[in-house]
């Protein structure tokens, strides 16, 4: 009944929200919607023990799929509340673009698109049937599209169209992927996850393969693990900030759990290990993928994307080594959901503040007018690049960890040089924007609205939820994240 | 039945060959529409003695969508940018037609190597579904422009479809149901995607599209 409303309620107020003429009343929707989803997550986790999870055949959480619902309402959550502030300042400009036409106003489409948005990844972490799983991906891609396009640049459509058309031909790969898993599966049609995972034993192994590696390139374009990441980008630079956030946090996990599923069938049938294979090979791929194309970095949202494909990448990794890292995976995915959304949030507000991306035109954040925005940019490349007390600490920690334990020596190496020069070539820009001589100010007098508590409060929020994980782990989440390792063949 | 459904197949790879060869832009959309209907044909041709009408209502939409309803959109998509030009493949015309062939043959050997717990109505339409998909790829790789990147979009959605025909002997709806939904709203919105990219940069060229790059962002600060 939960997972009928969380899917429902958004979808019919996203469709609403398209025909609300005033923008305050659809602002009002947004965020009241968002609250919703929210309220009945928390109401679906404290029943959770009791319905043990699994509802139906078609739509339920297991312990994988809770935790992703969790980030991701809390995302959406945090992303309402700022989308509204980030609407009422930017309403000027998106007002003045609205003249060019179109059905809808900019901020229509905004808000429409957003709520739907949240409905469709709700259903994709909800199925348990795969071929439902793929319709929600496909419909994430397209509900998010006009998202990207919000400022209707010629930037943003460039952004667009690269980002409709690499991902839909992923999805296009995955499809073809769920064919030969029906063959595989002895051309029975019915794709129910608790069967497939029953039905493992007597799969067409070489046809299963075959399937898994279609799938996971299908998705890794989709999740933004290298190098299949071209679109992400650019997607993430040119959407609006609040867009880029739920992307990073909440998107790219959508696109993870459709690979934690395949691989969950896999691993019954017997091909955990070709399968943990290719999740080391494409993971540590992205990581040295992100580490050189950050030391070149000129654009702070660019950046910002590129270290999410290095943490797609270390979750990959985790997956692959097993044992005790697929603890640590889920971890740090928990720990970059929310801190990326901190990130994106400090960077819109730069962003509103000073008019430009570029990483050379910004100096001396921490000077006394910008001096709030400066704290959180600095606090949260601290806590992204895994500086200890964080959840992103631990779960770099238990990965790495379990690379030395189980003997792959090389592997760590790779990793931790990896991971050197990512957090140099970061610590070396991050330093650059905010200390420095006070040259430059920020442009027009938009700075009050975007150094205020509203705007600065939320990324606060979530890089100290992010910091109170790593000092406490609560018990709860404790016992859901050891069962979801657990059925994805960790420890 | 067999040889009917091996002669559909060569002459969908000839199709696919002809696809890569055209210079045109406007024969390419109309050689891949011909292509999609041909494909659709096959599951009626399948049922024929003794067909239901629900067994006819959905390849007849497929038709009707992959042979008249994306090629009128794409067509107008066109018009509407005014593009008469060529297609300006990567590599020029005989490599493109040499690809083709080789990824036949790899396909054909693929297909080959791979048994099927089922064995497939024919392996002559497995192996040219394979190559339908994959040509579909190269043409997006190797086109520069917009509306032929498309085109290979399509082409790779018609050969899983011809993929599904091949193996998968009991039509699953959904499996169905998601390809059209796929197709549907891929084409839509890229169609509406051409438009506005013809409208705002005059050109619908891909290779142009390229403000948002690494290398160049990063050359300018040097």
């Amino acid at each position: 009944m939960i997972t009928i409303l969380l899917i429902t309620v958004p979808l019919f107020s996203g469709i609403a929200s398209f025909f609300i003429r005033e923008d305050r009343p659809r602002r009002v929707l947004m965020a009241a919607c968002s609250i919703f989803h929210f309220i009945m997550v928390m109401a679906l986790l404290s029943f959770y023990g009791r319905e043990h999870g699994v509802f139906s055949q078609w739509f339920g959480f297991d312990n994988i799929g809770i935790i992703f619902l969790l980030i991701t309402s809390i995302l959406f959550f945090g992303a309402s509340l700022y989308g509204v502030r980030y609407l009422s300042d930017e309403a000027k400009y998106a007002r003045a673009r609205a003249k060019s036409g179109g059905l809808f106003s900019p901020e229509a489409v905004f808000g429409g698109c957003f709520l739907i948005f949240l409905s469709t990844v709700t259903l994709t972490i909800a199925s348990r049937h795969l071929a439902i799983f793929w319709a929600g991906v496909e419909a994430t891609t397209l509900t998010s599209a006009p998202l990207i396009y919000f400022h209707r640049t010629k930037r943003s459509l460039e952004a667009t169209w690269k980002y409709l058309l690499i991902c839909s031909v992923g999805i296009a790969i995955a499809l073809l992927g769920i064919f030969l898993l029906t063959v595989a599966n002895n051309n029975q049609t019915q794709l129910f996850l608790a069967r497939l995972i029953e039905n493992a034993g007597c799969m067409n192994r070489q046809w299963l393969q075959a399937a898994f590696l279609l799938l996971f390139v299908g998705y890794a374009t989709k999740m933004g693990l290298a190098p299949f990441h071209t679109w992400l980008p650019d997607a993430h630079s040119e959407a609006p900030s609040v867009i880029s956030a739920l992307l990073s946090g909440a998107l790219l996990n959508c696109a993870f759990l459709g690979i934690l599923r395949v691989y969950q069938v896999c691993s019954v049938a017997g091909l955990g290990h070709y399968c943990r294979e290719v999740f080391i090979a494409f993971g540590l791929l992205s990581v040295i993928f992100a580490a050189v194309f950050i030391l070149r970095q000129r654009d702070y949202k660019r950046l910002l994307a590129y270290s999410s494909v290095e943490h797609m990448g270390i979750m990959a990794l985790g997956i692959g080594l097993g044992g005790i890292a697929v603890f640590g995976a889920l971890i740090n995915m928990i720990g970059h959901s929310l801190v990326k959304a901190g990130l994106f949030f400090s960077a819109g507000n730069i962003l509103s503040c000073f008019k430009t991306k570029k990483i050379d035109d910004i100096r001396a954040l921490m000077s006394s007018a910008t001096r709030r925005l400066g704290i959180l940019w600095m606090f949260g490349f601290l806590l992204i690049t895994g500086t200890p007390p964080s959840a992103v600490f631990f779960g770099k920690f238990i990965i790495l960890r379990q690379a030395f334990l189980s003997g792959h020596y090389l592997i760590s190496i790779v990793f931790l040089t990896a991971l050197a020069i990512i957090f140099a070539g970061m610590a070396r820009i991050v330093i650059s924007m905010t200390q420095g001589e006070d040259d430059c100010r920020p442009r027009e007098n938009n700075s009050y609205n975007a150094t205020g508590f509203t705007r600065t409060c939320l990324p606060a929020a979530f890089f100290v939820t992010a910091l109170a994980l790593g000092l406490y782990f609560p018990g709860w989440l404790t016992d859901i994240l050891r069962a979801a390792s657990r059925s994805l063949g960790g420890a | 039945m067999g040889h009917w459904f091996d002669f559909i197949g060569v002459t969908i790879l000839l199709v696919n060959l002809m696809a890569l060869s055209s210079s045109r832009v406007r024969s390419c959309v109309r050689i891949v529409a011909a292509q999609g209907a041909l494909i659709g044909c096959i599951p009626l041709i399948q049922h024929l003695p003794h067909i239901t009408p629900a067994q006819t209502l959905f390849p007849l939409v497929n038709i009707i969508l992959k042979g008249v309803v994306f090629p009128w959109l794409l067509l107008r998509a066109l018009r509407a940018a005014n593009i008469r030009k060529e297609v300006e493949p990567i590599g020029g015309y005989p490599l493109s037609l040499l690809m083709g062939v080789a990824i036949f043959v790899i396909s054909y050997w693929l297909i080959n190597r791979m048994s099927a717990p089922g064995h497939p109505a024919s392996v002559l339409n497995a192996a040219v579904s394979f190559s339908v998909f994959l040509t579909g790829a190269y043409m997006i790789v190797s086109r520069m422009k917009a509306i032929t990147q498309v085109i290979g979009y399509l082409m790779i959605e018609n050969g899983i479809y011809l993929f599904g025909l091949a193996y998968l002997k009991e039509q699953s709806f959904l499996v169905e149901m998601s390809i059209l939904l796929d197709v549907f709203v891929a084409v839509f919105v890229m169609g509406i995607a051409i438009f506005h990219i013809s409208r705002e940069f005059d050109h619908i060229d891909t290779e142009k599209l390229s403000e948002l790059n690494d290398t160049m962002t990063a050359g300018q600060g040097l």
